[in-house]
């Protein structure tokens, strides 16, 4: 939250300023799409640590935080990454080996939770999950809980319709509200106050964003503000839920961003190969996040030749035709 | 007619596009349901839509998406909006109860409950998978749902390690006494057959049996035991069916290899 008229910043000067180790974070986007990914490689180039993460479906962007060490607690619906990782494969093996803990709600819930954070609501109902193992198994402990301020103290609870029979339901689901730190979100178009534009899917970056004490904006076009306000209708998230906006083109790489590039399968399957072996993956990470400087050192070594494949087709708003067997 | 020989995958594609009826709401994951919805639309249900939790209504397909995520879902969609407005409309009876969702998972039980989490002890699996995403939501939402399956009996299992999306629960009346709304996987199709949820037991009986394919070897691959006696041989995909698969919705073959 800030009324500043002017926060643009650059996105290494925004990950210093908002992050600390042990923060409650979420990333946006969905699996392959709109990832904020500028900001997950500066958040693992910086080495934030001990941090608690909440996502609905994410793939891209949780898992590289995960493999960087960066991730001790995940609150999540589903991790996994298209074709290339139908389970993310560096979140399995740490869930495996017992280095990150994990709580499992769906992926309305985990919305549902946003908008109640976003609501200022201690928790939304819903009627899924009764009967379901996501009500009665717990990931984190009760001690757990019960010991960290910005932990509920319960999962869920399941209780009886309090309306009766009312709305056809005899029992309902009360999904707890969330309120993290801080959420970084990648859009299509932004202005120098942190008014956002997003085009295609939104997911929940929406109510993620009203959610957050303080949010992080990346985006592939920098606009003044009169620019946005022409069509106000078309702008879902206005400034004042933003703490900064950052201009980072291909912001999103390696996911899609809607009418601007696709996701570039070359590179998620280079990802999904390396992830497999600890020292391909070490190996990986060190090539395209710490031995560069910042994105666009990143953009630079995937060539412009990979960037121009996955541009996107006017027409379709994706690469069509692309190569992606 | 049917001259052409075809693959499992075709036939279970197949099979799934006939369980759409024309006017239906499909709910689409990835992979082979994706397929199937987007073959049944170009079938036998032109006016069926495809519907994904991401909030993308009756999108034009031209390619088809790997990711319910993937852009190729935002095209020519009715709207684009987001995970809150996809599930409220499947938790919505008005819209809710038009829902036919298809399914995928890595253990199914008689009930038809699906597991998507994990396989051995919670918390320290053995293997650990996506989880739930909207699968828990849209089981205990819609009125159907078909669950993809591989046929082997680490897959059907007499009980599951971790009960992700709900079916029949415990079967005969525990789903609806547990205070969920009538709904679930009620067909399951696989690699050898077709099964049903018996709406009295609330269990799987066998209902088809792909040619070439015996019923000891479908029982042969399940931990559980199902009723068989209704059970007959599944009509195998017709040409026009195939072509319109293979040329039509997946000429890259991305699904089916």
């Amino acid at each position: 939250m800030e009324t500043a008229n002017n926060k643009v910043m650059t996105i290494e000067d925004a990950v210093k300023r908002f992050m600390c180790d042990g923060h409650h974070i979420s990333i946006g986007g969905f699996t392959l799409n709109r990832n904020p990914m500028a900001a997950v490689y500066e958040i693992i180039r910086q080495g934030y640590k001990k941090l608690h993460v909440y996502a609905h479906s994410n793939g891209t962007g949780i898992d590289e935080l995960i493999g960087a060490g960066c991730v001790d607690k995940l609150e999540i619906a589903y991790a996994g990454n298209g074709k290339t990782a139908a389970t993310c494969i560096r979140f399995r093996q740490a869930v495996q080996n017992g280095i990150l803990k994990v709580e499992d709600y769906s992926n309305f819930m985990m919305s549902l939770r946003f908008l109640a954070g976003a609501m200022g609501v201690p928790f939304m109902p819903t009627l899924s999950g009764i009967g379901s193992d996501i009500t009665t198994k717990w990931g984190f402990s009760k001690q757990m809980r019960h010991e960290d301020p910005k932990m509920a103290d319960e999962k869920l609870l399941i209780i009886d319709n309090p309306f009766g029979e009312w709305g056809e339901a005899s029992k309902v689901v009360l999904v707890p509200a969330i309120s993290p730190d801080i959420t970084f979100i990648h859009v299509q178009k932004a202005d120098t106050m942190g008014t956002c534009r997003i085009e295609g899917l939104t997911f929940a970056d929406v109510e993620q964003a009203r959610a957050s004490k303080n949010v992080v904006v990346t985006c592939e076009e920098l606009v003044e503000p009169d620019e946005l306000r022409n069509f106000p209708e078309h702008n879902q998230i206005p400034f004042l839920h933003v703490s900064a906006v950052c201009h980072v083109p291909f912001g999103g790489y390696p996911t899609a961003v809607y009418r601007h590039y696709d996701y570039d399968s070359k590179f998620l399957r280079a990802y999904a190969a390396a992830a497999k072996v600890d020292d391909k993956f070490k190996a990986f990470q060190d090539m395209y996040i710490y031995s560069v400087k910042n994105h666009s050192e990143l953009l630079k070594l995937i060539g412009k030749e990979q960037l121009d494949s996955i541009k996107a087709d006017p027409r379709t708003g994706y690469a069509s035709n692309m190569m992606r067997g | 007619m049917q001259t052409q020989e075809y693959t499992l995958k075709e036939m279970m594609a197949i099979m799934a596009t006939r369980e759409i009826k024309d006017g239906d709401i499909v709910f689409a994951g990835t992979g082979i349901s994706m397929l199937a919805a987007t073959a049944a639309k170009n079938i036998n249900a032109p006016n069926s839509v495809i519907f994904f939790e991401t909030g993308a209504i009756d999108s034009k397909i031209e390619e088809l998406p790997l990711a319910v995520a993937d852009p190729r879902v935002m095209y020519w969609s009715a709207s684009n909006t987001g995970l809150l407005e996809a599930f409220s409309s499947m938790q919505n009876r008005i819209t809710g109860d038009k829902v036919i969702a298809i399914l995928g998972a890595a253990q199914i039980d008689i009930y038809g409950n699906l597991n998507t989490t994990a396989i051995g002890d919670y918390h320290s699996p053995d293997i650990r998978f996506s989880g739930s995403g909207g699968g828990c939501d849209v089981a205990s939402f819609v009125p159907r749902c078909i669950a993809f399956m591989q046929h082997e009996k680490r897959k059907f299992v007499k009980k599951l390690d971790y009960l992700t999306s709900p079916g029949q629960l415990q079967g005969k009346g525990s789903r609806i006494e547990s205070g969920l709304r009538p709904g679930g996987v009620n067909v399951v199709i696989t690699n050898m057959g077709v099964l049903r949820v018996d709406k009295e037991l609330g269990e799987l009986y066998l209902d088809l049996y792909y040619p070439g394919v015996t019923i000891k070897e479908i029982l042969d691959n399940m931990q559980f035991s199902v009723d068989v006696t209704k059970a007959k041989m599944a009509e195998p995909p017709k040409d026009f069916e195939l072509n319109m698969l293979r040329e039509t919705c997946d000429p890259q073959r991305l699904i089916l290899g």
